[in-house]
Parts: structure tokens; C-alpha cells; sequence
């Protein structure tokens, strides 16, 4: 048991694969998710610019992207993450899955958001001659923002959790440390030193998001 | 300023709801620099009526026309444009609570494309001008409801309009809050030359501030018309809204007689003739007399003792004089028809003045 100076340098190794994982998907999620999220609230009947079909269209997407088993998606997407990475092995390739999978759950959290601000201020703005991306941009964002943070935040924390799962194919990061050197060699120890990573990891952004949230509300 | 000429709004029909026609034919003209009422219950229309004059909402049918401009002509990017020149404020104040009470302010400036320096230079008027200088850096949550409409003024001024449309502007607004809005508005109104369009269901903001006024019904105008012809006609729906004719108890003798008190019609020649000329004996059983746009007005409900036969043709003689003056009966605040000499034809053409726009082109 004397082998923990060989392997915390790669616990942390594993650590920092999943923060870039992680990072990189929440990137691309918000990227990706937001513009879907306010593209889904804007299209609603009554909202914005209505369009039915294009929202239920969306709507179709995103509860099938959200419906899908994580492991499932890794899998099905292999071919995609293939045809844009070169390799569905190791923490790169891992991001193409995440960001696929999160983005649904982005979009769906963004849209809540912007459907609670308050539609009189929809209105005062466009009373002032605005045009609606205008809205979009000085009304909605930055009045759900307190909000769309602690919905990024819920979204990093589903994104640790599910490149631990990728950690079953082969992902990198410390789901794959934790099933390779915790579980196939029968070291509970191991397991559970990443297991108490990972809480640490995911309390951490918890309380930065949670203050940077609150910050946000209360100036 | 402001014509609406036919305007229909219908709301299509909805899941468990069937078709609203929410304004029903509104024709309604206001002039440069008036400051114009519109009344009804709530479910009248009234709060649409405001959305056709910006065009939140395109009206079904019927055109709108701001400052010379057909509205409904327009296509989107007209639509934007004229808009700038209407400034709009809510009960609900509307502000954007991610901005200071300047940030507020400025928004309009920004989306109109105003230059960083100038917009600032604005903001820090248009902040005095409400009073609130000093709370430049304020956030929404940390002002009272009055500052809040205060700011929401400054911003709705920000573009600087020419017309206001102030959508039941003070109803969430405790009476002091009221009372200084109000002043407010009285004030901007005459520095900037502002047309008002005010939305209402308080009778007495109405009172306090507007030069004329119009009641809406099922999305219909009933009445209206400058407030000072308003309160003269006494059989006057919007009138008996607006001063609700006195009520008394039904104890006593004698006759009542209800007595509309104006500038042009003062209670001293009937209270004379009754008491003097007649000898009759007069007490005020109800009433009130106040100041309603600048005028004052009132109505008085008197009650008449030991008359023999003269008082109704004592009555005619006062009406032909210019007094308004009626017999009535307690616990009926409108007056009876038949105790009314004037022909109704002389008063159909004032409700029609404001229900028929292209008429008055004023």
C-alpha cells in the first residue's frame, strides 16, 4: 500500500483530464445551449417571434437529446465524435458526447430562465422602438442572468458527473482512473480518493456559481 | 395628435377561450398638448386601447395616426421608429432590474443608437427633471414605488416624445406616490408640450389631471368629451363616474332638487330665486363642490320646503337661464328624463364629437 507516491501524480493527472474535459464541454454547452435555449423561448406561441413549427421542431430535439441515457448517447455518437476528433478514446474525444448530452439539458434550463422574466419588461422595450434581438440581448439575458448562472452551474456539475460515466469507454479523467485502477485491481482505497475528488471538485463550482449567482442578484 | 379612427382589436380564440373583442370600433382623436383620460372598468379595453396607439398590438382593423404619421401604414422598421416618439409607462414600472436607475434611463438612448457622452449628459437631466438626482446609482429594488415610476418617467422621456401613454400609471402607487406622479406629469406636460394618454380607473386622477376624457364599455367609447362640457351635461355617464351625484337620505319633506354647480352656471342665482324670489325654505341635503380640471365644479342635492305649485316652472325658468338644475328623487342619482326641458338632440353631437374622429380634425 506503499504505492500512493506513484499514483497521486496520476490521480492528479486523471483530476486535471476532467476539469479539461469539463471545461471545454461547458464551453461549448454554453455556446451551444443558450442560443437553443433563447431560440426555444422566442419561437413559443405568444412569445417574442412565434413560430410553432420550428419550436416544436426544437422542443423534439431537445427531449430526445435529454431522454437518452448518457451511456447510450456515448455510445451512439461514437461515429460523430470519430468523424470530428480521429479517435473515440481518451478526454478529447470524450468532449464531442458531453457537449452533446448537455446541451439539451442547457437549453431546457435557459428556456425556464427566460420565461420568468417578467413579460411587461418584453413589452417596455419594445415600446421604446427596440428590435427583438435587442430585446433578446438587453432585456432577456441580462434580467435572467442571476438565474442562467446557477443553470450553467447545475450543467457542470451534470457534466462531471457524466465524464466519470465516459470513464467507462475509455474517456480519460477520473471516472476512467477510478474504474481502471479502483475497481478492476480491487483497490476500494483508490475508488474512494477519487470519489472524494470529485466532491471536492463539484462543491467547489457549486459554491462559485451559487455566490457568483447570488452577487449577480443582489449587486 | 393621437386619431384613432374605427379601431377593432379581436383577440382569436384560445383553448377554453372563444374570441375577445377587446376594443369594439373606437374612434378617438386628442390634441397637441392635451392631456386625455380614458376610464372604464376593468375588462373595458382600455389597456388594449393604449397598446393600438404604440401598436404592441396591431389593431384588427381601423387605422392609428400619431403626429401625422399612419402607424398602420407602417411596416416593422416604420413601426420601431415611430415608436421612439411614444413614450409608454406601466402600473407594473417595468424597469429592468440588472440596471442602475440610470441604466434604466439611458436604454432607450442605447437602443436608439445615442452616442456614450451624449447619453450620459441626458441621463443626468432627465434624472433631475424627476427628482431623483441623487439616486442615479440606485438599484430598482432599493427605490419606493413612486421613485420607480419616477425613473420609469425619465425613461419613457429618454427619446424624447411627443406623445406619453401612461397605462394605469399610479394604480399600484399608495396616494402621496399618487399625488407626486401626478404633479410630475403635469409638469413634463408643460415644459416639454407632451400629449398625454392616460388610462385609468381612478376617477380622481382623472379629476386631478385631465383636460378631457373618455369611458369605455365592452370595448366601446360611451361618452366623452372635454371634461368641462363633460360635467355640464348632467345626464352624463362619464359625468356621474366621474362625480357621482350626491346621495341622501330618504328622511324629510319637500322636493329634491339636484343642482350642478359650474363656473359658467354658479348655485347663487337658484339659491336666490328659490329663497328670495319664492320664499321657498332650502337646505343642502348632499354635496360637494371641488376643483376639476382647473374649473370648479360640483354637484349639490337640495331640499325644498312649502312649495305651492311654483317651483317647477321657477324650475324652467332657471334651466332657460343657463342653470342646471333638476327635480329628482332620493336614492336616484340619475335624474329623471322627463324633468329635463332640453332637447336630447343638443347633446347627441358631443358624445359623437370624440366617438367620431375624422369630424374634428383638431
Amino acid at each position: 500500500m506503499n504505492d500512493w507516491s506513484r499514483i497521486a501524480p496520476q490521480l492528479l493527472d486523471a483530476t486535471g483530464e476532467t476539469l479539461y474535459m469539463v471545461g471545454v464541454a461547458t464551453a461549448l454547452t454554453v455556446l451551444l445551449g443558450v442560443p437553443l435555449g433563447v431560440l426555444l423561448t422566442v419561437t413559443a406561441p405568444g412569445a417574442l417571434a412565434p413560430h410553432p413549427l420550428l419550436n416544436r421542431l426544437l422542443g423534439l430535439v431537445v427531449n430526445l437529446g435529454r431522454s437518452l441515457p448518457f451511456i447510450i448517447l456515448l455510445v451512439l455518437v461514437a461515429p460523430v465524435t470519430r468523424g470530428i476528433v480521429g479517435t473515440t478514446i481518451g478526454s478529447t474525444a470524450t468532449i464531442v458526447p458531453l457537449t452533446i448530452g448537455a446541451v439539451p439539458f442547457l437549453a431546457r434550463l435557459v428556456e425556464t430562465s427566460l420565461r420568468e422574466v417578467a413579460h411587461g419588461k418584453v413589452e417596455a422595450t419594445l415600446a421604446m422602438g427596440a428590435r427583438r434581438r435587442d430585446v433578446v440581448r438587453s432585456v432577456l439575458l441580462p434580467e435572467a442572468l442571476p438565474s442562467l448562472v446557477a443553470g450553467v452551474t447545475v450543467t457542470v456539475v451534470a457534466l462531471i458527473s457524466y465524464s466519470a460515466m465516459a470513464g467507462a469507454i475509455g474517456g480519460g479523467g477520473l471516472g476512467d482512473f477510478a474504474i481502471r485502477y479502483g475497481y478492476q485491481q480491487f483497490r476500494t482505497d483508490i475508488t474512494l480518493a477519487t470519489v472524494v475528488l470529485l466532491l471536492v471538485v463539484v462543491q467547489l463550482l457549486q459554491w462559485a456559481g451559487d455566490r457568483w449567482a447570488r452577487r449577480l442578484a443582489t449587486h | 395628435m393621437i386619431e384613432l379612427s374605427d379601431v377593432r382589436k379581436v383577440f382569436p380564440a384560445r383553448r377554453g377561450a372563444g374570441e375577445v373583442t377587446a376594443v369594439d370600433g373606437v374612434s378617438l382623436s386628442v390634441a397637441r398638448g392635451e392631456f386625455a383620460g380614458v376610464v372604464g372598468p376593468s375588462g373595458s379595453g382600455k389597456s388594449t386601447l393604449a397598446r393600438l396607439v404604440n401598436l404592441l398590438e396591431r389593431p384588427t382593423s381601423g387605422t392609428v395616426t400619431v403626429d401625422g404619421r399612419v402607424l398602420t401604414d407602417l411596416d416593422e422598421a416604420g413601426v420601431r421608429e415611430a415608436r421612439r416618439s411614444i413614450g409608454m409607462i406601466f402600473q407594473h414600472f417595468n424597469l429592468l432590474d440588472s440596471r442602475t436607475a440610470a441604466g434604466n434611463v439611458e436604454h432607450p438612448l442605447e437602443l436608439a443608437g445615442v452616442g456614450r457622452t451624449e447619453r450620459r449628459r441626458r441621463v443626468a437631466d432627465l434624472l433631475d427633471l424627476v427628482g431623483l438626482a441623487d439616486r442615479h446609482a440606485a438599484r430598482p429594488g432599493q427605490l419606493s414605488g413612486g421613485q420607480k415610476q419616477r425613473v420609469a418617467i425619465a425613461r419613457a422621456l429618454a427619446a424624447r416624445p411627443s406623445v406619453l401613454l401612461c397605462d394605469e400609471a399610479t394604480s399600484a402607487l399608495d396616494p402621496a406616490s399618487t399625488a407626486g406622479v401626478l404633479d410630475l406629469l403635469r409638469q413634463v406636460r408643460a415644459e416639454l408640450g407632451l400629449t398625454v394618454l392616460l388610462i385609468t380607473h381612478e376617477m380622481s386622477v382623472v379629476r386631478a389631471v385631465c383636460d378631457s376624457a373618455v369611458l369605455m364599455s365592452a370595448g366601446r367609447v360611451v361618452d366623452g368629451g372635454p371634461l368641462t362640457e363633460v360635467l355640464a351635461r348632467p345626464d352624463s355617464a362619464l359625468a356621474a363616474q366621474l362625480v357621482p351625484a350626491p346621495a341622501a337620505a330618504d328622511t324629510g319633506n319637500g322636493a329634491l332638487v339636484q343642482l350642478t354647480v359650474t363656473d359658467a352656471s354658479p348655485q347663487g342665482l337658484v339659491l336666490q330665486t328659490l329663497t328670495a324670489e319664492l320664499g321657498l325654505s332650502v337646505e343642502v341635503a348632499a354635496g360637494s363642490v371641488e376643483t376639476v380640471a382647473g374649473r370648479r365644479f360640483g354637484r349639490l342635492l337640495l331640499r325644498v320646503e312649502g312649495d305651492d305649485g311654483r317651483l317647477d316652472p321657477a324650475l324652467a325658468r332657471l334651466r332657460a337661464a343657463g342653470a342646471l338644475v333638476q327635480r329628482t328623487t332620493a336614492g336616484d342619482p340619475r335624474p329623471a328624463p322627463a324633468a329635463d326641458d332640453e332637447p336630447p338632440a343638443e347633446q347627441e353631437p358631443d358624445v359623437q364629437r370624440l366617438a367620431d374622429a375624422p369630424d374634428v380634425q383638431r
